[in-house]
């Protein structure tokens, strides 16, 4: 039974599993290491995801789908940024309101535009000539052989580990979310580096949505996240803002999720209830006994405002 | 074209703000201010709070715009609209609070907002290079690859200075420098400031502490009200007279102390150990004791235990290790009401947050503890609102307090205004023990003043009184014995009289009086 529970198709799908985690809390991240916490990003998942799947569907083109995610998370980063930034709402409660206009809207749209469940075809596997044969472990089954958003999900994990560690940009967010009286009196301009970054989570979680709705399921319904976002914004907190602690965490929730689908495959007899709790039980546990460690955003929902300190 | 400096960058021959006003909201707070500066000179700016120096600064340097008035910069008249611009001109500006961010390391906080070297990546090891380039030139030993958040307060200003230099600041305005420094440290600035002047800079020194002023400018400019009273050359210029200048009537700047009565003990502290906000050690075995008719000051610099020290005191902070008595009884662990009941008053370093609830009004504000007692209800359940409304006619007739009335939220009123009325409230209960963290800060002369004069009448009514102070002139001039803190451990305690400045820096920066005392 164990064998069957830990075979190296669970592991593959557990990488498939992870892929909208990981757009979708890297592009948060960005957002919140600038000091902008955004808790509406499954409702603009639902939207990328409702728009990907349409786009796909009328023009069956994949790259127009692609697209139509990310210039629908870029509108949704630019509203979030108008109310958090701009307007400096309050930005627990606007996240709210941003996750209720995606999860209507994208409803909506789906019952005047599409009605009946349809599907796509979507993005098929990629097998890395070579890699994909590995027998040795199940290496190439778990790792080689995807779809390529999964592959451009995992290759985000050090792309983002750069732009945050490496480059004048990264210095800037961070910057802007630890200090950002201090950014502005170096001529950092604060308000543009958070409309950037949160324009960048938009855009990864509208690409989020789509690897959903394109590439994992390639479906379409209502609700069809059922509030994966919110656990993105939590993997975020449990990766402690880094790109590797929240390629860690999604793993280790896709993980235990993939298991946990295992389990009711092969029909074992236990309430799968538990299984689907676990992975938020244990973000729990992982947050409240987080260290507090100095990379925390500690402008975190500030807005910002100029000579005040 | 001017010259240049040895760090490569535009010298700033001379400096001129001409007619600057600046209005906020119902206050006029810059008013036609005129000031100038040269290269290898140090212009003092000196003022009380809320004269206009910060201000009048933060226009020079982007933050604020001015409403009327021109900047002219080697004669060529310039628009600062931002920081940016400010950098790009070559004015750079030393915060009072830094402006570092803490996790990130030195060199990161310099390379911050700037162009690099390698486009979209960072240079940071050429930025390191240059640091230590300049830190050698300037003697500013720093290590570009430390995380700021490590460094201490005195080290931080040292990024802050090399970064305004690295930025190629020809002009570098420091905002009250020396609040967190020790003396050796102030000495080691001046050091540091003078040789900045020998090489070109032209340096503006923002201060409220006249022989700082006195020692380290050539000329000096003093604000009162958001205008300029006076720029006079410091040469002949003596303290009484910049203080005078300062609050536009005599001043007097050391008091009398007559002898008192000492009685026993009052407090008693007895290696107390205690944590601070972050869950590190902030007291470590502290032992004290003030008697009545005593007053005990508690030097050091900022942050090393004197916060948690009278929180512990009164009540507000747990020990972990112990034992505190008030008039022979032992009050460890017992509540802020049951402390404060024993005859403890207590005036917290924060006013606006521990001190008073800003927006209630002065009146309420006078009897946030007592509104339980007589005369302030009655039938026991009805607040006595005349009573309460007179009693805070008393305090403001006697304290001085300045207010359109008992009854304005007090957050309208002047820093010096609240602290007496926080006074007020204090000495009302007329306590056997007075904790007072930092009394006087942010607080004018005037306030200041009176503040003391009322600190020495309790002193002479018997009161143990405890002056927790970062301003040593304060300590120097009020207290009967000195204790020296230095992370949450006493390195001696001396007596107030004759005492020698240098030892009390010496113990600030961490050496015990015994070794202070080796060295002697």
């Amino acid at each position: 039974m164990i064998e069957q529970l830990l075979a190296p198709s669970v592991f593959a799908a557990a990488m498939r599993l992870a892929t909208p985690y990981l757009f979708a809390s890297l592009g948060e991240m960005f957002g919140q290491r600038s000091g902008v916490l955004n808790l509406g990003v499954d409702g603009t998942m639902l939207m990328g995801a409702f728009f990907g799947f349409y786009t796909v569907m009328i023009t069956e083109s994949l790259l127009l789908g692609v697209l139509a995610a990310l210039i629908t998370g870029l509108i949704m980063g630019l509203v979030t940024a108008f109310i958090s930034v701009t307007l400096k709402a309050e930005q627990g409660i606007s996240g709210i309101g941003i996750y209720l206009f995606g999860l209507g809207m994208s409803e909506l749209l789906y019952q005047r535009l599409i009605g009946t469940p349809k599907s796509v075809s979507g993005f098929s596997n990629i097998y890395i000539p070579g890699l994909s044969d590995i027998e040795f472990l199940g290496i190439g089954e778990i790792f080689f052989r995807h779809n390529l958003l999964v592959y451009v999900a995992f290759a985000l994990v050090p792309v983002s580990a750069f732009i945050l560690n490496r480059t004048p940009f990264g210095l800037m967010i961070r910057a802007a979310g630890q200090n950002p009286q201090a950014a502005d009196a170096m001529g950092v301009n604060v308000t543009r580096v958070r409309y950037i970054t949160v324009m960048i989570g938009g855009m990864m979680a509208g690409l989020a949505g789509a690897s959903l709705s394109i590439a994992l399921l390639k479906v379409f319904q209502q609700n069809l996240t059922s509030g994966l976002g919110f656990i993105a914004v939590a993997l975020v907190y449990f990766g402690r803002w880094r790109p590797l602690g929240i390629l860690i965490g999604a793993m280790l929730f896709s993980v235990v999720q993939a298991i946990q689908l295992q389990i009711s495959a092969i029909g074992i007899d236990i309430p799968s209830e538990f299984a689907v709790m676990l992975p938020y039980v244990i973000t729990i546990i992982a947050l409240v006994f987080a260290s507090k460690r100095m990379e925390k955003p500690t402008a975190l929902t500030k807005p910002f405002e100029r000579g005040e300190s | 074209m001017s010259a240049t400096l040895p760090t490569g960058h535009r010298r700033i021959d001379q400096l001129e703000m001409r007619g600057i006003v600046k209005r906020f909201p119902g206050v006029l707070a810059v008013d036609h201010v005129d000031f100038d500066v040269c290269s290898g000179e140090i212009h003092a700016l000196l003022g009380e709070n809320g004269a206009g120096k910060s201000t009048l600064m933060k226009m020079l340097y982007g933050l604020y715009q001015q409403d009327e008035g021109v900047v002219r910069l080697n004669n060529a008249e310039v628009r600062i609209r931002s920081p940016h611009d400010a950098i790009q001109n070559g004015v750079g500006m030393i915060h009072q609070h830094f402006m570092l961010v803490p996790s990130l390391t030195v060199a990161e906080n310099i390379a911050l907002g700037m162009k690099s070297s390698r486009g979209w990546r960072l240079d940071l090891d050429l930025v390191s290079k240059r640091i230590r380039e300049l830190s050698e030139r300037y003697n500013l030993k720093v290590e570009p690859d430390i995380p700021t958040w490590q460094l201490a307060v005195g080290e931080q200003q040292r990024v802050e200075i090399l970064r305004a230099l690295y930025r190629g600041a020809a002009l570098l305005i420091l905002d009250e420098p020396t609040a967190v420094l020790t003396p050796q440290e102030v000495d080691d600035l001046f050091v540091i400031l003078k040789k900045m002047t020998a090489d070109g800079h032209a340096l503006i020194f923002i201060s409220h502490k006249l022989h700082e002023v006195l020692a380290i400018s050539q000329r000096v400019t003093v604000l009162r009200d958001g205008r300029r009273v006076d720029t006079i050359p410091t040469e002949g210029a003596t303290r009484l007279k910049l203080a005078e200048m300062m609050v536009g009537r005599p001043v007097v700047l050391e008091y009398e102390r007559p002898e008192v009565t000492v009685y026993s003990d009052r407090l008693q502290v007895r290696n107390v150990s205690a944590l601070n906000d972050r869950g590190e050690v902030g007291l470590r075995e502290l032992s004290l004791s003030v008697a009545g008719g005593e007053i005990v000051g508690v030097a050091g610099v900022s942050g090393n235990g004197q916060h948690e020290m009278a929180q512990v005191i009164a009540g507000l902070r747990p020990l972990t290790g112990g034992k505190i008595e008030i008039n022979g009884q032992d009050v460890t662990g017992r509540s802020p009401s049951v402390v404060r009941k024993m005859g403890v008053a207590y005036i917290p370093e924060e006013r606006m947050i521990d001190g008073v609830v800003k927006d209630f009004t002065v009146a309420e504000n006078l009897v946030l503890h007592d509104h339980g007692r007589k005369p302030f209800v009655s039938q026991r359940i009805f607040m006595n609102f005349k009573a309460i409304r007179d009693a805070c006619q008393e305090a403001i007739r006697a304290y001085e307090i300045k207010t359109p009335g008992p009854d304005v939220p007090i957050k309208n009123l002047s820093g010096g205004n609240i602290q007496k009325l926080v006074l007020a409230r204090e000495l009302a209960r007329q306590p056997q023990l007075l904790i007072a963290a930092q009394p006087t800060r942010g607080v004018d002369i005037g306030a200041t003043e009176y503040i003391h004069r009322q600190l020495l009448k309790e002193r002479a009514r018997g009161t143990a009184i405890l002056l927790i102070s970062e301003d040593l002139d304060e300590i120097r001039a009020l207290s009967d014995r000195i204790v020296v803190m230095y992370e949450g451990q006493i390195m001696g305690i001396v007596p107030g009289k004759d005492v020698n400045i240098r030892q009390l820096g010496a113990m600030m920066a961490g050496t015990p009086l015994d070794k202070v005392a080796e060295m002697s």
